[in-house]
């Protein structure tokens, strides 16, 4: 069944998008991340233009992030006041990189910037998680215990000033820190289209050592609230938000996941792991591709305004 | 001094039409006027009345000049009157829904003869050109800078057509000399496709590198097309056509400008045009992203909270 989507101006196939949906969100859940890393170049790969691409996986990122932080919520497994301090960061973040994708876009530059961040970031952090998954397996099988990064070493970063007591991760450090990693995640996210969930539960646990109980439920939320403001401050400057193919993707998303975190649940979290960092390396590998290749056609054409 | 050359070159003409002519041309400079009515004919023809000889040379090249011009404006007037080119589409409207993918619209017309037509060596040839609502354009090409392809050059196509479609019913060249096809603007090579060019707007040669892609990405949308046999006379008058607009297409007014040739010019012409429009659901969801902005990011932000909070609810085991 075809149909028109309004803001990416393209027919597609609803049970394609709504499969791709159910897959992502499959995968999300299995791993408990938002899958804005996966859906974004999987929405490129059919048609949709990076730009809106971006932004409207935004929307369903928002979408799911909320379902996870509803039950964790439940759970009592979310720092409030730790997520308020990331989000003061988190919205300037988002602010800025909404301001940066405008600009990139107007400059003609904007694909090029997606598709390296992609590169940069996922290589980079793909590469990490294979290696520290292949260490923890390799460790495992010669029957060593697994190592546990147990809080506790200080760091350069428990010496920062304007320090705060955080009492239920039952930390103290500076805001400084802590605003800077909000101030990332928003950045990146609005202009990648990613939830940041990959990137931040590990900066949480081993820069700020925030205990993993509360980590997940923490970084979904401030998920929600930067993948919702980035929503809306991409529809109110760029126009780019599609809301029929966000739908679409949310409802295969929601239910994808919830089948995910079953099947995760079987798994063992080392080999976890290593999957997720294959995942995203791959993703990262396929970017660098298509920087290298040399396209097959060399001219693009875009509209840049509508004579009414 | 104009009066009396006027009344006498125009003397085999039928009253009514000399009549016309005295009115419309009453007070022109002929020097303006020349210019402007041999654009209108496209066509030289024979001087058919000496100068008047109590007239001096100067004003005789005027009288000269005045019934060429006269005879010309003769001699396009009952050919006008003789063809006549009547056209429809089999719709006017195009309505944008869920399950758009493109529509295709038949034109169709005739060519009106009466007893006065001058019959025609060759048959008729119909081009019919539809424009669609017009965009500015950004064309970008990628050059290999430190290892990746980047965009570098652009250029800027300046309220452009957003959809090109030139029917007929041969080969252009086959239809009219090069001349005759550049100035009526028969085909894409043709038709303007202004640049930006630094502080001024101006159209390049046809094969700029620029405009060649430019042509050939909308081409490859279907945007843009020429079709040698697009038009085809069912009789010797009647005629019909198929446009398809392909679901990229914008919304707005589409023109047909539908042009009769014979013998290598264009004998008459007429307009047609149709409107897409998007209806129900995707006009508001469209219209809402760009006249309210903010109200629709924030409405679509409620819904994946929405979204989110309702599968917490249906999938909730605790």
């Amino acid at each position: 069944m075809e149909i028109y989507l309004p803001i990416a101006d393209l027919p597609v196939n609803v049970f394609l998008v709504l499969a791709m949906g159910l897959a992502v969100g499959f995968i999300s859940g299995m791993f408990g991340i938002g899958g804005g890393f996966l859906m974004t170049p999987l929405l490129i790969f059919i048609g949709v233009s990076p730009a809106v691409a971006v932004a409207t996986v935004s929307t369903h990122v928002a979408a799911s992030s909320f379902s996870g932080a509803v039950a964790y919520w439940r759970r009592r497994a979310i720092d409030l006041a730790l997520a308020l301090m990331l989000l003061a960061g988190g919205i300037i973040g988002t602010i800025s990189g909404v301001w940066l994708f405008t600009e990139l876009r107007r400059l003609g530059q904007l694909d090029i910037m997606i598709g390296l961040s992609y590169v940069l970031l996922l290589g980079s952090v793909g590469a990490m998680m294979v290696a520290e998954g292949v260490r923890a397996i390799l460790r495992a099988r010669q029957g060593k215990p697994v190592e546990l990064r147990r809080p506790g070493s200080h760091t350069w970063i428990h010496g920062l000033p304007l320090k705060i007591r955080f009492k239920q991760s039952k930390i103290y450090v500076s805001t400084i820190p802590v605003c800077v990693i909000g101030f990332t995640i928003g950045f990146i996210g609005a202009i990648m289209g990613i939830g940041g969930g990959f990137l931040l539960v590990p900066m949480l646990i081993y820069f700020l050592r925030v205990p993993t109980n509360v980590v997940i439920g923490t970084s979904m939320l401030l998920t929600l609230v930067t993948m919702a403001s980035a929503t809306i401050l991409h529809a109110a400057t760029n126009h780019l938000v599609d809301a029929v193919l966000a739908l679409i993707l949310m409802v295969g998303g929601v239910t994808g996941a919830q089948f995910g975190a079953r099947a995760g649940q079987k798994m063992r979290s080392e080999r976890l792991r290593l999957l997720l960092g294959i995942l995203v390396l791959a993703v990262g590998l396929r970017f660098a591709f298509d920087l290298i290749v040399a396209p097959d056609d060399l001219y693009t054409i875009r509209t840049l305004q509508e004579v009414r | 001094m104009r009066s009396a050359v006027q009344v006498r070159c125009l003397e085999h003409l039928p009253v009514k039409l000399r009549h016309f002519l005295l009115h419309v041309t009453r007070g022109l400079d002929p020097r303006v006027l020349l210019p402007r009515l041999r654009g209108k004919v496209g066509r030289d023809l024979d001087c058919r009345v000496k100068p008047g000889s109590d007239l001096g040379q100067r004003s005789a090249k005027y009288v000269l000049v005045f019934a060429v011009t006269f005879s010309l404006i003769a001699l396009s007037a009952t050919r006008a009157s003789a063809e006549r080119l009547v056209s429809s589409l089999s719709s006017h409207v195009v309505q944008i829904t869920s399950n758009f993918t493109g529509v295709e619209l038949t034109l169709f017309g005739t060519v009106e003869t009466d007893q006065a037509t001058v019959p025609h060596n060759g048959s008729y040839d119909v081009v019919a050109t539809v424009t669609g609502p017009r965009e500015s354009v950004v064309t970008r090409r990628k050059e290999r800078i430190f290892g990746i392809w980047a965009n570098a050059d652009s250029r800027t196509f300046v309220e452009v057509p957003s959809y090109l479609e030139v029917l007929s019913t041969r080969p252009f060249e086959n239809i009219a000399d090069t001349e005759t096809l550049r100035r009526e603007q028969i085909g894409i090579a043709n038709i303007s496709l202004p640049q930006q060019i630094g502080p001024d707007i101006a159209d390049v040669i046809p094969n700029d590198q620029f405009r060649q892609a430019f042509v050939r990405i909308k081409r490859e949308r279907h945007l843009y097309g020429e079709i040698a046999n697009g038009v085809t006379f069912l009789t010797p008058t009647l005629y019909r056509a198929s446009i398809f607009v392909p679901a990229e297409a914008l919304v707005g007014t589409y023109v047909v400008d539908v042009k009769l040739f014979a013998d290598g010019a264009v004998i008459a012409r007429t307009n047609s045009a149709f409107e897409i429009v998007t209806v129900g659901f995707e006009r508001f969801i469209a219209n809402a992203a760009v006249d309210y902005g903010l109200a629709y990011g924030m409405a679509t932000a409620m819904m994946a909270v929405m979204t989110g909070w309702f599968a917490s609810i249906v999938f909730r085991r605790d």
